[in-house]
């Protein structure tokens, strides 16, 4: 065995062992090859993507620009693997933020059952009635176009979806008498709460995470399409899909669409995982 | 709302007042005037009204009764897991605290009482292996040391019939009768004072709830420990228990030694739940008749 | 001709080491109420289905079941609706599971009339009248308006059993009908089953784990054991005299209600999975008159032993004397 089959054995072992049909091995696998990208972009990049060469604008595919350059002259392909990083820093930050604190408010309040409860769960109520987009224009239009404000607003419009399905899963696991024994056998609530009810939940938890990463990539990627996300030089793909609109009228629309197939195919692969994370959940308990 | 003919009025049966147990000067148990009420739109449901009881050291009570007639609220009440209105729980002359805070106080609570639930799919962490589980309890409860646990998770394994093979296994991996069996080790890791029972052999097949219940009866003489046995079948009740306490709509019909109440039941309730057991020569269709009048005297 | 038989029946799913059924026969006649016992796995549900023409999907099937001269096994759409709709109906433990929780009572009955039946609206609402009066509640013209939750259990199971009677059946199959109700409750319905069997002629067959329930309220019993019927008897000579060791080892496990107490005398281990198969008889590793070189060599047949039928190899030389149930030496694993 050559050093190299061994050495793409294990993590496609690893892989196999997921388990999943084709379309979520081959999900698994572009998600992988993002976050690597995203990792290793400045390496990677041929050239500069803040460096607009003024005399070769709305160039075509060719050997100095592998996948053309748009309106300000700057290379596509660098641009495209150095706007990973952003566009997938955003929603991460996104989903870290929302997951943990929804399963703060999520677990608190089913736990602690009562008024408090039933007050957080009309909060969230309300919460959901703002669409996450707009409170993130919102957010601009107070503190100003950037990255910082919209995630934060997207944070706080993404807690009602984990915060509800931790107070779900949780209201119904509590009832269990598993964690009825637990109680009776004297452990701190904290402790049957945190590390015995939770744990449990996890796994459903992570599956929903998976799948609002995507959204949040979307959502913040129209942001920036709108110019209310990370302003240029600095490379994000839904300011290349923005930038790319005169990039299109020119007939060189390849600085338009390969931002946008990648958005694509990022939201579509986080879609995939995470629904098939659910579903085999979903087998598993049943 | 509901037309059942048999949840519209309590009945004013007067609870019969021998207490068998109630001789002995140090009770393990003492339970007197639990109440416990559920809000249900406008007007409270009484779930429990005016328990008493007494067990004493190495006793064993049955409650009996059909769904709805409190005998699970009582159980949970006995562990902690539901606050009674009214009424106080003694364990070996101390209060039971209604709601233990601080570590001192519930464990001393789990040293009391602990509980085995009916359902031996959903009373086991899915998580953990069943020889982890009784060891967590150790290792909350004692002061031994990672051998000395070790040692005492097979002892109390082996106890309950279960070997290294189980101890090693996921709930999952087991059947239903060696998950109850798991669940039993599990409440006997707490060395409790009163063990409760809540249906704990009703959800499993006839030949191994044979096997359950007669390590049921070994446990209690080989431990002195007091049981709590709550259960709809009068037959299991009376293979467990000396005293039997039938509940009926939440109050207490009839408490007595479980070999005078079936030779000799004193409460109309009692003698219908005696007829509704199939036997040979059964005639059900005098019992729905029965019934009714039960419901309509009350 | 029984109104119900099953003729070695095989029912077996590829991925499982032992068939879910092997060799059924059982027969249930008109007018007649017939037990089939066995503890969780034996194959007592999936029989009870079979004289529906339900099968578990995927399962090869062989051996024959006939309702009332209908063929089910390999049957088409038109034999299945024939039994279906005028000749077995099904009562099941869950009543809850088996009703429309948003529909009135009365809508879940007058439907399966108007529809299967070809009622008028009139005709169906008169004659569902009828049938919540013949099943024994106090109130059908009310009953009719209220909803399933505001039922209790044992009322529900009635307007199930109701339901099960609007397709005018011959044969009723209750596949453990009382399972999930109280004591009292149970025997009010067994009492509604036994007088509609009665007064109708109807075939019963009663599924259930409960060895007294079904020796208090059947004429014969068929005790089933991982998917093989291994007794059959009438209730008295089933009781009395049990000749296969797990018949008897079921009477020792269930503890009595009068008579001297004694230690129950368990079968040890826990019934097989369908995960596990015996060359032999099923019961071997349970059973302690079991003989190596005998009795793990080949499954036993169903013969005539004493007054009922049993498959055990050692019937014969055991026949055990009435009035004793041979006993296990006590193992608690």
């Amino acid at each position: 065995m050559s050093a190299s089959t061994s050495l793409l054995g294990r993590p496609l072992g690893a892989l196999r062992r997921l388990g999943g049909g084709p379309l979520t091995r081959l999900s698994t696998l572009v998600l992988v090859g993002f976050v690597l990208v995203a990792l290793f972009a400045p390496w990677l990049a041929p050239q500069d993507p803040a460096f607009g060469e003024l005399g070769d604008t709305f160039a075509g595919p060719g050997a100095a620009h592998w996948l053309g350059t748009d309106g300000g002259g700057h290379d596509t392909f660098s641009a495209l693997l150095e706007g990973t990083r952003t566009s997938l820093a955003g929603p991460l930050a996104v989903v870290l933020f929302a997951t943990l604190a929804g399963i703060a408010v999520g677990l608190f309040t089913a736990w602690r059952g009562g008024w408090v409860d039933s007050l957080v769960g009309r909060v969230l109520d309300i919460l959901f009635a703002f669409p996450a987009l707009l409170l993130a224009i919102l957010a601009v239009a107070l503190f100003g176009k950037g990255l910082t404000a919209p995630v934060l607003a997207m944070a706080v419009a993404y807690l009602p979806y984990t915060a509800r399905l931790v107070r779900g899963l949780t209201a119904q696991e509590k009832v269990r008498p598993y964690i009825a024994a637990y109680q009776v056998q004297g452990h701190a609530p904290v402790f049957v709460a945190l590390r015995r009810l939770l744990p449990g939940i996890m796994p459903t938890v992570l599956a929903q995470a998976t799948v609002n990463f995507g959204y949040a990539l979307l959502d913040l990627a129209a942001l920036s399409f709108l110019g209310l996300g990370v302003q240029p030089p600095t490379p994000d793909w839904g300011a290349m899909i923005n930038q790319g609109q005169a990039a299109v009228l020119e007939g060189q629309p390849l600085s338009a669409i390969v931002p946008a197939v990648a958005v694509v195919l990022v939201v579509v692969a986080f879609n995939v995982v995470g629904e098939s994370l659910g579903d085999r959940l979903a087998g598993r308990e049943s | 709302m509901s037309a059942d003919p048999v949840r519209t009025e309590p009945v004013s049966a007067e609870p019969t007042s021998t207490e068998p147990t109630s001789t002995d000067p140090a009770p393990l148990l003492q339970v007197s005037g639990l109440r416990k009420t559920y809000p249900a739109g406008g007007r409270p449901v009484v779930a429990v009204d005016g328990l008493s009881f007494a067990l004493r050291p190495g006793g064993a009570l049955g409650i009996v009764g059909e769904s709805g007639s409190g005998k699970t609220t009582t159980a949970r009440m006995l562990v902690g897991l539901e606050r009674p209105d009214q009424g106080e729980i003694l364990v070996q002359g101390a209060p039971l605290a209604a709601r233990a805070r601080g570590r001192a106080a519930r464990l001393a609570r789990a040293k009391a009482v602990q509980i085995v639930f009916q359902d031996p799919y959903l009373s086991l962490d899915a998580r953990l292996g069943i020889g982890v589980t009784v060891d967590a309890v150790l290792r909350l409860h004692g002061s031994l040391d990672r051998a000395a646990r070790a040692a005492r998770v097979r002892e109390l394994l082996a106890q309950v019939g279960l070997g290294d093979r189980e101890a090693a296994a996921l709930p999952r991996q087991l059947s239903g009768g060696q998950r109850q069996r798991a669940a039993i080790a599990r409440a006997l890791a707490a060395e409790p004072a009163v063990l409760v029972l809540d249906e704990a052999v009703s959800a499993l097949d006839v030949s191994v709830q044979a096997q359950v219940l007669n390590l049921l009866c070994d446990i209690r003489r080989d431990t002195g420990i007091g049981l709590v046995f709550v259960s709809h079948d009068l037959a299991v009740v009376r293979y467990v228990c000396d005293d039997a306490l039938v509940m009926y709509r939440g109050r207490t019909v009839e408490h007595q030694p479980v070999a005078d109440l079936l030779a000799a039941p004193r409460h109309p309730y009692t003698r219908l739940l005696l007829a509704s057991v199939p036997h040979p020569g059964w005639d059900p269709a005098a019992i729905g008749a029965r019934r009714r009048d039960l419901a309509a005297a009350g | 001709m029984p109104l119900l038989e099953y003729e070695d029946l095989d029912v077996a799913l590829p991925a499982m080491a032992r068939p879910i059924l092997d060799g059924v026969r059982l027969a249930v006649a008109a007018g007649e109420a017939v037990a089939l016992v066995g503890e969780s796995g034996s194959g007592k549900s999936v029989t009870a289905r079979a004289a529906l023409g339900l099968f578990p999907a995927g399962a090869r099937i062989g051996g024959r079941v006939r309702v009332d001269g209908v063929e089910l096994v390999g049957a088409g759409a038109a034999s299945l609706r024939a039994v279906r709709a005028g000749k077995a109906s099904m009562i099941f433990q869950d009543p809850r599971a088996g009703i429309n929780p948003v529909r009135r009572i009365g809508d879940f009955l007058t439907e399966q009339l108007r529809l299967v039946g070809g009622r008028s609206k009139a005709e169906a609402g008169a004659r569902a009248l009828e049938l919540l009066g013949a099943v024994g509640l106090p109130d059908p013209p009310r009953h009719l308006r209220q909803y399933p939750h505001q039922l209790s259990g044992g009322m529900l199971q009635r307007v199930m059993i109701a339901g099960a009677l609007t397709a005018d059946p011959r044969l009723l199959l209750c596949d453990e009908p009382t399972t999930a109700l109280d004591v009292t409750t149970q025997a009010e319905i067994m009492a509604v089953l036994r007088g509609l069997q009665r007064e109708r002629g109807l075939g019963l067959l009663l599924i259930t784990h409960d060895l007294d329930l079904a020796a208090a309220t059947c004429d014969r019993i068929y005790v089933m054991y991982a998917g093989r019927i291994v007794e059959t008897g009438t209730a008295a000579d089933l009781l009395a005299a049990p000749r296969h060791p797990y018949t008897a080892g079921l009477l020792g496990s269930s503890p009595p209600l009068r008579g001297e107490p004694s230690r129950l005398l368990p079968i040890p281990g826990t019934p097989m999975g369908l995960a596990q198969s015996a060359p032999g008889c099923a019961f071997f590793d349970r059973c302690h008159l079991a003989q190596a070189g005998r009795c793990d060599q080949r499954p036993p047949a169903l013969a005539p032993a004493g007054p009922g039928l049993v498959a055990c190899h050692r019937a014969e030389e055991l026949a055990v004397p009435p009035g004793t149930v041979a006993r296990a030496p006590e193992e608690d694993r």
